[in-house]
C-alpha cells in the first residue's frame, strides 16, 4: 500500500506574526517558514505504518511556491520515500484555497492509486480544516477526522476520533482518507544521516496547470488585523467591588 | 524562546561567512544545511534549554564510585547524538559524516546557548575521537571511532594532574611497557570533565603520560588511550576519586581520577612515544576556537535573555516625563538599558563571526590551503580569549539590565554569568594566550603569520572604500602593527620582560580584530540591503558597528599607549612588596 501526505509549508509556529501595514495579509518575507506541525504528525504516522510493515511507500506532496520544495526536503529527511511539488503560485502572500487543494490531490490520487491518504486536520496559518473533507467528497472515499490513533486492519482501518467530551472510535473502509489531531504521535527529528539522504531521494516537480486545475482565489480577503491588545486590569478592594464592577460591565 | 538569534545565525554563515561558496561541490547543499540548523533547534529547544536550570542546582552526585547526573539530562544527552551530531565532527570512513567543521560549529553554538554543560559532552567526545581519528591505527579507529560516533562512547581529556596544570612537563603519571604492546598506567589527573557519568557503555580518556627513560619535560610525553571498561566489558582500573564542586558549567561532571590504583589499568599509545603533546596541541587548536565559541554562544544567551525582558519589564517615565498617572515605560525606552543591551550586541555578533571564519579557515585547511592555516594559528589566542574576556562582560551587562532581579536564580543571566567564567581559564588560561600570541604566533617564521593577518584585514578595509569605520580601523591597525614591532624586539632581547604585558597585547590585538569582523559584517549588511531592500535587522547591523568603533576600538590607542610606554609595573613589583 501507499500512503500519500500532503504538507503544507506554513510560517513557523514559533514566529510572531506581524500583519502586513495594508492590512492585505501576514507578512511572510523573510520569515522562517516550515512544516504544517499537523503534517508532521501525519509524516510520522505514514512511516510508523511503512515500520511496522502496513505500507510500502510513502509519498509526501506538497502544493504552494516553489519555496515548498524544503518543506519537502524535511518530509523526505524524516523517512518519505519520495516527493511531489506542485508549483501553484510565485507569491509566497498567495494562499491556495482548500478547495483548489483538494481538486489537485484528488488528480495526485489518481495517478498515484494510494491506499491510503493521511493529512493534518488544519494548517495552523490559515485554521480551514477543509481540505481532508473536501478530498473525500471529491473521491468519494470515506473519511475519519481527527484522528488519535489509527490501526489499519486489511481493508479496513480503526480510527480513535477526538471529539467533544471524549474519543469516538469508528471503522472505515479502505481506501480512506484520514485527517490526524495533535495527540496521535510524536514526531521524530530528522536526523543527519537522514537528512543528506533526502536530497538524492526523487523529488518531482509539477504545476497545477498539469492538472488542469484552477486556483484562482474564490475568496477575497476584506481585512487583516491584529489582535485586540489587552487591556489593562484594575485592582478591586472588597469583594462588593468586585461584584458591582462586574454587574457594571454586564458580565453577572 | 530560543537562546539565540537564528537570523542573525543564518545571515553570518550565508552573508558574511559565504557558506554557499564553501559547500558548493559537496553533498550538502543549502537545505540540508537548514534542515541540520532545524534538527539542532529543535532538540535544544525541547531538551537542552529546559534543564538549563534543572542541572545547575542539581550538581553530579557521588555515590559508589559512581558520577549520577539528573535523569532528563541523560535523556538530552542521547537525544543529541542519535541524531548524529557527534557523528558530524568525525570523517565518514569510521561512521562521522564528514560535514564541514563550519557547520558543525553552527550546530555546536546552538546547543551551547541552549546548555553549554550539555553541549560539553559531545565537544569532548569529538575532540578525543579527531585525535584517534588523525593518529590511530586501523584498528584503534575501529574499535573506538565508531561507537564514538554513535555516541555509545564518550571522550574525555586527560591533561592536567593536580600538581600540574598549565605546567604539563611535570606531569608524572607513567606508562609501562607490558611486553605485548600495551602499557601499564598509573597516576592521577584532575579537572576531568566528562571522567565519570552513567550514560554512555564506556568512556575513552586520552591520557597524556610519561615512559620511564624518555627525554625529561614536555618531550618525553606521550598519549594513550586509555577505555574506562576493556574490550570484553571488564574494568580497566580507572577509578573515580571526587567530583569537582564548580561555579558554573554544572551539569557537566568534573572529575579527579585515578588510574591504575589496583596496578591493572591497561593503555594504548597512540601514534609514536614522546610526541603526546604535539599530538595534543592539534586537538588543543580546534577546542581553543570552540572554548571561543562557547563563550560567544553564552554571551549570546545572555543577549537574548536581557533583551526580551527590557522590552516587557516596565520601570520609570522618559527623564522629562513629569507626570506620575502616565503608564511606565519598558526599561528598553531608557538609553543607558540601550546602551547595556548594545553594548552586549556589539560584543556577541563579532565574536560569533570570528568563531564562524575560524571555522571556515578549519575547513580550506584541511583542503590543502597551506595561507588558511597560517591565518588560523595567528588568529587560534584571540579566537579563544577575547570572546571568554568581553561576552563574559557581555553577561554582566545582562545581569544589569535585571537589576536585582539578575541577580536571583530565578533568571537565567547570573548562570549564564558562572558558566561562562570558566572560558577565561580552561584550555590554556588568558596568560597563555596573551603569551601564545606575541611569544610564539607573532614570532613564528619572522613575523610572517603577523604580516599574513595584516594583510587581509589591510585587503578588507580598502574594500570598504574609505568609509568611516574602515578609516577608524587602518588607524588602530597602524598603531598595532607599529607596537608589535617594538614588542617583538622586546621579546627577542629578555623574553621574561617583554612577554609581561602579553595579555594587554592580547585585548589590542583581539579589539582590532573584532573591529574587522564588524567591517565585514557591515559590508554584508550592505550588500543584503542592496538585494533584498533594508530591515531594521540590518539597520542594527550598523548601529552596534558604530557603537564599537566609537566605544571600544577607540580603547586601542590607551592600550597601545601603555605598551609603548613599556610599562613594566607588574614585572618590577617584588614578591616581598605585597
Amino acid at each position: 500500500m501507499k500512503v500519500l501526505v500532503p504538507v503544507k509549508r506554513v510560517i513557523d509556529y514559533n514566529v510572531k506574526v506581524r500583519v502586513k501595514a495594508d492590512g492585505s495579509g501576514v507578512d511572510l518575507a523573510n520569515v522562517k517558514m516550515s512544516m504544517n506541525p499537523f503534517d508532521e504528525i501525519a509524516i510520522e504516522e505514514a512511516i510508523r505504518l511503512k515500520e511496522a510493515g502496513k505500507a510500502e511507500e510513502v509519498i509526501a506532496v506538497s502544493i504552494g511556491v516553489k519555496q515548498a520544495q524544503e518543506t519537502l526536503r524535511t518530509a523526505l529527511a524524516m523517512g518519505a520515500d519520495r516527493a511531489i511539488l506542485v508549483v501553484a503560485s510565485d507569491d509566497v502572500h498567495q494562499d491556495i484555497e482548500p478547495l483548489a487543494v483538494a481538486k489537485i490531490l484528488a488528480a495526485v490520487v489518481k495517478e498515484e492509486q494510494p491506499g491510503l491518504v493521511l493529512c493534518g486536520k488544519q494548517a495552523i496559518d490559515n485554521d480551514m480544516n477543509a481540505t481532508g473533507q473536501m478530498l473525500s467528497a471529491l473521491l468519494g472515499w470515506s473519511q475519519a477526522t481527527f484522528a488519535s490513533e489509527v490501526g489499519v486492519e486489511g481493508d479496513h482501518a480503526v480510527v480513535t476520533r477526538e471529539v467533544d467530551g471524549g474519543l469516538q472510535t469508528i471503522k472505515v473502509k479502505m481506501p480512506t482518507i484520514i485527517s490526524v489531531d495533535l495527540r496521535l504521535n510524536e514526531p521524530r527529528y530528522a536526523s543527519l544521516p537522514n537528512i543528506m539522504k533526502a536530497k538524492k531521494k526523487p523529488l518531482d516537480e509539477k504545476t497545477a496547470a498539469d492538472y488542469g486545475v484552477d486556483v484562482t482565489p474564490r475568496l477575497s480577503v476584506v481585512k487583516t488585523t491584529e489582535p485586540a491588545a489587552r487591556a489593562a486590569g484594575i485592582k478591586v478592594g472588597s469583594v462588593d467591588e468586585l461584584v458591582s464592577k462586574l454587574k457594571e460591565a454586564g458580565l453577572v | 524562546m530560543r537562546a539565540y538569534d537564528r537570523d542573525d545565525l543564518m545571515f553570518q554563515l550565508w552573508e558574511v561567512a559565504e557558506l554557499a561558496s564553501l559547500i558548493e561541490d559537496s553533498d550538502l547543499d543549502r537545505a540540508a544545511v537548514m534542515g541540520i540548523l532545524d534538527t539542532a533547534d529543535q532538540i535544544a529547544g525541547d531538551h537542552f534549554l529546559p534543564l538549563g536550570r534543572l542541572l545547575d542546582e542539581e550538581e553530579p552526585r557521588f555515590e559508589n564510585g559512581r558520577a549520577i547526573i539528573p535523569e532528563p539530562a541523560v535523556a538530552a544527552i542521547r537525544a543529541h547524538a542519535a541524531a548524529g551530531f557527534i557523528a558530524s565532527g568525525f570523517e565518514p570512513a569510521h561512521g562521522g559524516m564528514g560535514l564541514p567543521e563550519i557547520v558543525h560549529q553552527a550546530a555546536a553554538y546552538v546547543f551551547s546557548a541552549s546548555n553549554i554543560s550539555l553541549a560539553g559532552y559531545g565537544l569532548l567526545t569529538v575532540g578525543a575521537g579527531r585525535l584517534i581519528q588523525s593518529f590511530g591505527t586501523e584498528a584503534q579507529k575501529r574499535r573506538y571511532l565508531e561507537p564514538m560516533a554513535e555516541g555509545r562512547f564518550f571522550g574525555t581529556m586527560c591533561l592536567s594532574e593536580p600538581q600540574a596544570g598549565s605546567s604539563l612537563s611535570d606531569i608524572t603519571t607513567r606508562a609501562e611497557p607490558v611486553g605485548d604492546g600495551t602499557y601499564r598506567i598509573t597516576g592521577r589527573k584532575m579537572w576531568i570533565s566528562g571522567g565519570e557519568q552513567e550514560v554512555t557503555d564506556n568512556i575513552v580518556h586520552m591520557v597524556l603520560a610519561k615512559i620511564p627513560g624518555g627525554p625529561p619535560g614536555v618531550k618525553g610525553i606521550s598519549l594513550f588511550i586509555v577505555p574506562k571498561r576493556r574490550a570484553d566489558g571488564a574494568p580497566n582500573d580507572v577509578t573515580l576519586a571526587g567530583l569537582n564542586h564548580k561555579m558554573g558549567y554544572r551539569g557537566t561532571t568534573n572529575c579527579a581520577l585515578n588510574f591504575g590504583e589496583a596496578g591493572t589499568c591497561i593503555g594504548e599509545l597512540l601514534g609514536e612515544p614522546h610526541k603526546g603533546l604535539s599530538y595534543m596541541f592539534q586537538m588543543m587548536n580546534e577546542a581553543r576556537i570552540g572554548v571561543g565559541m562557547g563563550a560567544t554562544a553564552l554571551g549570546q544567551a545572555g543577549y537574548q535573555a536581557s533583551l526580551a525582558y527590557a522590552r516587557e519589564r516596565p520601570q520609570g517615565r522618559a527623564v522629562g516625563a513629569k507626570d506620575p498617572t502616565t503608564p511606565q515605560v519598558p526599561i528598553i525606552a531608557h538609553s543607558d538599558v540601550r546602551r547595556l543591551l548594545l553594548a552586549q550586541k556589539a560584543a556577541v555578533e563579532p565574536a560569533l563571526a570570528l568563531s564562524l571564519y575560524c571555522a571556515r579557515l578549519v575547513d580550506l585547511h584541511a583542503r590543502g590551503d597551506a595561507g588558511a592555516g597560517q591565518l588560523l594559528d595567528m588568529l587560534t589566542p584571540i579566537a579563544k580569549s577575547w570572546p571568554s574576556e568581553f561576552c563574559l562582560e557581555a553577561n554582566k551587562h545582562a545581569i544589569q539590565v535585571l537589576g536585582g532581579a539578575g541577580y536571583t536564580r530565578d533568571y537565567p543571566v547570573e548562570r549564564y554569568y558562572r558558566d561562562n567564567r570558566l572560558n577565561h581559564i580552561h584550555e590554556g588560561t588568558h596568560g597563555i594566550q596573551g603569551m601564545d600570541l606575541l611569544g610564539r604566533k607573532v614570532m613564528i617564521d619572522g613575523g610572517a603569520g603577523f604580516r599574513a593577518l595584516m594583510a587581509v584585514i589591510r585587503a578588507d578595509i580598502a574594500a570598504a572604500q574609505g568609509s568611516d569605520l574602515a578609516a577608524r580601523l587602518a588607524a588602530a591597525l597602524d598603531r598595532v602593527e607599529a607596537v608589535t614591532a617594538q614588542l617583538a624586539a622586546g621579546v627577542m632581547r629578555d623574553p621574561d620582560r617583554g612577554l609581561a604585558n602579553a595579555t594587554l597585547y592580547l585585548d589590542a590585538m583581539g579589539h582590532v580584530v573584532m573591529g574587522w569582523m564588524w567591517l565585514r559584517l557591515t559590508r554584508a549588511a550592505t550588500r543584503v540591503a542592496a538585494r533584498d531592500g533594508d530591515s531594521a535587522f540590518l539597520r542594527g547591523k550598523h548601529q552596534a558597528a558604530r557603537y564599537f568603533v566609537a566605544r571600544e576600538v577607540s580603547r586601542v590607542d590607551g592600550w597601545c599607549d601603555v605598551l609603548a610606554a613599556n610599562d613594566q609595573s607588574a614585572f618590577d613589583m617584588e614578591t616581598e612588596w605585597f
